[in-house]
């Protein structure tokens, strides 16, 4: 008989370029120049997209929408690890991910502006409708991976979610299948401190939320998550070991809200604006164009030029997604279900004769 | 007496049941610092401090269920769902426990709590925001479901709820929370659950609505003569108040914004046509949103039903002889 330590675990957190734009060489991930120019360039794409939505809410051309500001290395970086043909279940601040998979900007927009049609995705994606139902869609990963092991598809199913999501039944109910069927699932948490006005402490009494995957098994690592090359390598690692028979991965990147939650919130009713300027010195952004300089692979006028084409490319999908034509009373109806009720054609009918 | 929009009635209501029992505790998603999402818990916490007003994490069922707890304790707990969009994941919570609680216990247990969540459409909200189904709870027999519709009664009718005994889910109207306003008591006052209000009189057609309806309704009645009965409490619903309109009106016309098909008005249409179909001189008639998943902003205008929809449903069953 005796009293011992029968199980001990440990949690590991990746960084690899730091505020400065210095990089741990051991660590940084094999990519190209052009590689690295690519991720600098999603980012910063990422960034404009992400105030051009902001100013477009303002003057009243686009509804509700939450800012990805400060959160672009962890979804860029997890983004661009992926192969088209992976499964990308998002939750509702994506931006980056839906931009660095070349989803169509004036899809994303028109979805933001209450539009059904901007959730349509382009047959040479897997991408889910974005899910507003905080941390439902974790368990349709599962089951996307259950199928893609079943078929042989070396697809890897990947859900993107936030803090918040940490504390629902369905997160744990999720993993736990991801543990069980060693599922080929990758759950990439956007740890940006808060869920609305209610801080990570507040979510969990846990020190970190990586470690939540050693209850299922699974493996869990935090990272850097304004480390845009930390969360391309923890990510491509855990994708590797999807493919291969590994099994699930629990990702958590360290970032932070640097926005209110959407445009309907204001911030300033419960958090410490000191809190934000100190994230402010962590920008993702920033460290990536001064790694990049140090490389002598950027300079000032390439910074011009790059921001000059990327709002040309925002100025189209803005037009793009004004440009089409409003949605008509028909397509409620027609993608409700396969085959109408003699009912619903009743409705249908009523509905195209009169007028809102 | 103040004037007061629905928000400020609410807040009102609340701030006097903690203040007034200590049994009654408030808490959800971001209700305590944040004054909650449409600020209905304003102040709260910072008058009663966060044993009384609490934030709770992200898990609706999590806080439904932990309702199920305080109440049979013997506390007064006071939920808050942010949308009734994210209630579907509490149903289990609600429907196997909250509503059979009493039933399972043979009535050691009780079940007093009421879950407030902002409900329907018209706000140009993302999805699962805009929801309006208030029909599944009336499904469930323990379940208590109350909508206002004006100030007075918002308060009126959230202090009857935290009184009852039995679980009971509170909707606000999102629609109305800063579009109406009203003078509304000062002091704490009840408004009976289980009866229904007559907003407008009237002796040629009895109109029933609920929640933001209720608004739209009048609008559209205002210049005709038709009795508009606000429901008030969908379950359990004020049979006599309806069949005593009926009964002199002789036509009825139903107004939910919720898909036609089993929403709450079949159950009123099945009462009045069970118990009153005597006194009908015509079809009883619906206008209701239609049978699709609640679309988004863009599209929202076409489901909810309009005040012209409702203007020549009147019309139409008003030229019935
Ligand atoms: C099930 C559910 N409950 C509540 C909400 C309302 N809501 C929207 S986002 C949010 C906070 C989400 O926090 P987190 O998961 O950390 O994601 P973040 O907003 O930080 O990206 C809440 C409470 C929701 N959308 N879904
Ligand atoms: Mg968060």
């Amino acid at each position: 008989m005796a009293r011992e330590t029968i199980v001990q675990f440990q949690i590991e957190r990746l960084e690899i370029l730091n505020p400065l734009g210095e990089v741990d060489s051991e660590l940084l991930p094999p990519l190209s120049d052009t590689q690295l120019l690519r991720l600098y360039e999603l980012l910063l794409l990422t960034r404009l997209a992400d105030e051009r939505a902001l100013s477009l809410q303002r003057e009243g051309r686009l509804g509700t929408f939450p800012s990805s500001l400060g959160q672009e290395a962890a979804q860029v970086g997890s983004a661009f690890a992926l192969n088209s043909r992976d499964w990308i279940f998002p939750s509702f601040r994506e931006l980056g991910v839906f931009l660095s998979v070349d989803y169509p900007l004036a899809n994303y927009y028109r979805y933001w502006s209450g539009d059904e049609r901007g959730l349509l995705c382009p047959p040479e994606l897997n991408i889910f409708p974005i899910n507003i139902a905080v941390g439902t869609h974790l368990l349709h990963a599962a089951g996307v991976a259950m199928g893609a092991r079943y078929r042989s598809d070396p697809a890897v199913a990947v859900v993107y979610l936030g803090d918040g999501a940490t504390s629902k039944g369905d997160f744990h109910e999720a993993l736990n299948m991801a543990g069980i069927y060693r599922l080929p699932l990758v759950a990439i948490c956007q740890n940006n401190q808060w869920a609305i006005s209610v801080s990570r402490t507040r979510q969990t009494a846990a020190e970190t939320l990586a470690q939540k995957a050693l209850a299922f098994g699974i493996h869990g690592i935090q990272v850097d998550g304004n480390d845009v090359l930390a969360v391309y390598r923890a990510t491509a690692e855990a994708l590797e070991r999807a493919r291969t028979g590994g099994g699930a991965t629990f990702i958590e990147c360290e970032t932070y809200r640097m926005s209110d939650h959407t445009t309907a919130d204001d911030a300033r009713r419960y958090r410490d604006p000191d809190e934000v300027e100190r994230w402010r010195d962590k920008d993702p952004l920033l460290r990536m164009r001064r790694f990049l300089e140090n490389r002598k692979l950027w300079n000032e006028s390439n910074q011009t030029q790059l921001e000059d084409r990327l709002r040309q490319r925002l100025d189209l999908a803005v037009t793009e997604a004004e440009a089409v034509e409003a949605p008509v009373a028909e397509d409620m109806f027609r993608y409700t279900c396969h085959q109408l009720s003699s009912r619903q054609l009743e409705q249908l009918k009523e509905c195209d004769d009169g007028h809102p | 007496m103040a004037i007061l929009n629905l928000v400020q009635a609410i807040n009102q209501g609340l701030q006097q049941a903690l203040a007034e029992d200590d049994r009654v505790l408030v808490f959800g998603e971001d209700v305590a610092a944040d004054g909650g999402v449409f600020r209905v818990t304003e102040g709260l916490y910072e008058q009663f401090g966060e044993t009384r007003v609490f934030d709770t994490p992200l898990a609706e069922s999590g806080i439904v269920g932990l309702a199920v707890g305080l109440a049979a304790y013997g506390l007064r707990p006071v939920a808050e769902i942010q949308f009734l969009g994210f209630t579907y994941a509490a149903i289990d919570q609600i429907y196997t426990h909250a509503a059979r609680l009493r039933a399972r216990s043979r009535g050691r247990y009780t079940c007093p709590l009421v879950i407030r969540t902002p409900y329907g459409g018209g706000v140009k909200a993302p999805e699962l925001h805009e929801e309006s189904s208030e029909a599944f709870f009336c499904h469930m027999p323990g379940i208590k479901v109350v909508v206002p519709s004006t100030p007075s009664n918002a308060k009126g009718l959230l202090l009857a709820a935290i009184a009852d005994p039995d679980p009971v889910i509170y909707l606000e109207p999102t629609r109305l929370y800063r579009l109406l306003k009203e003078e509304v008591a000062e002091e704490a006052y009840i408004t009976p659950l289980g009866q229904a209000r007559i907003a407008q009189a009237g002796d040629q057609l009895t109109l029933i609505a609920w929640g933001s309806m209720v608004e739209r309704s009048l609008k559209a009645a205002h210049n005709y003569p038709v009795e508009v009965i606000d429901l008030q409490t969908l379950s359990p619903f004020d049979r006599e108040t309806i069949l005593a309109s009926v009964k002199k009106t002789g036509r009825l016309l139903i107004v939910q914004e919720a898909p036609k098909t089993g929403g709450f008005g079949a159950e009123l249409a099945a009462t009045v046509a069970e118990e009153g179909i005597m006194s009908l001189r015509a079809p009883i008639l619906r206008v209701t949103g239609y049978d699709v998943v609640t679309p988004l902003p863009l599209l929202e205008d076409y489901n909810l039903p309009s005040e012209q929809r409702i203007l020549s449903a009147i019309e139409k069953l008003l030229s019935y002889p």
